[in-house]
């Protein structure tokens, strides 16, 4: 083998190493990116420590949030209960529960007849791509709930700032 | 220092509902990010937030970790007349926080 072939080879090794290497590079940057962190919760797992058997039903809800949330640590949500909020029925507590953040409940509000409408919103961070759940407690003890997927492009947990 | 900002709108009738917006600055670290030095933050997150209006309490938060920096919370609240409009918070490091504004009702 004269030298000029040996350089070749071994060209063509590096080269064949370096495509080899890289995308494995790539993988990882992008799982670390990814973050989702935890599991992903069933609903009755978000629902159930709350709502303890009581009768719940999906209507009367409305929550709203970003389709596609670019960033995890800021993503606005308002909620929206038809209630017409009057000493005998009104709403007593809303939940906003998260299907993947580490802590389940993100927020809880407190409202009352004095309130006027049941209306609230705020800003929450989220751990990943996930359904995002309203929960609302009736004053008869009742619950009424909302569900909504969230695209995360970046997740709340993995900056360094 | 903590520094908040409620916001209603400027003329208010009695009997009227009317948003109330409120930014509070806080740094609501999770316990789940590292600095730049790689040592974990320590959790300190706001543990409840009230809002009373004329001594009666009109709306309760407990947020979370979920919650992000600087929270911001928008509630509804139905006028009757002028008072007092305090909030009062408390996170996790104990520090206590609290904003007074007169709530001016004009009938």
């Amino acid at each position: 083998m004269n030298a000029d072939g040996w350089l070749r080879r071994k060209g063509l090794q590096s080269l064949l190493l370096s495509g080899l290497v890289w995308p494995g590079l790539g993988a990882r940057v992008a799982y670390a990116q990814r973050m989702n962190s935890g599991r992903l919760q069933t609903f009755e797992d978000m629902v159930q420590p709350i709502v303890k058997g009581a009768p719940i039903f999906k209507k009367d809800v409305n929550l709203e949030a970003p389709i596609l949330a670019d960033n995890g640590s800021l993503v606005p949500v308002q909620i929206q209960v038809q209630s017409p909020m009057s000493a005998q029925d009104h709403v007593t507590h809303i939940y906003l529960l998260s299907q993947r953040n580490p802590v389940t409940q993100m927020a809880l509000f407190q409202l009352g007849p004095w309130n006027g409408r049941a209306e609230v919103s705020t800003r929450v961070r989220l751990a990943g791509t996930q359904d995002v759940v309203a929960l609302a407690r009736l004053s008869n003890g009742e619950f009424r709930y909302s569900q909504m997927e969230i695209v995360v492009t970046e997740s709340a947990c993995v900056d360094a700032s | 220092m903590t520094r908040v900002r409620v916001q209603w709108p400027d003329k208010i009738s009695a009997g009227d509902v009317v948003k109330v917006r409120m930014l509070i600055q806080h740094p609501m670290d999770t316990g789940y990010l590292q600095d730049f030095s790689g040592k974990l933050v320590p959790r300190n997150v706001i543990q409840s937030l009230t809002c009373t209006l004329g001594g009666q309490e009109v709306f309760r938060v407990v947020p979370s970790s979920g919650v992000s920096a600087n929270p911001y919370f928008e509630f509804f609240v139905r006028a009757t007349n002028t008072a007092e409009f305090k909030i009062e918070w408390t996170d996790d490091k104990g520090a206590k926080g609290q904003h007074l504004q007169i709530f001016n009702v004009t009938s």
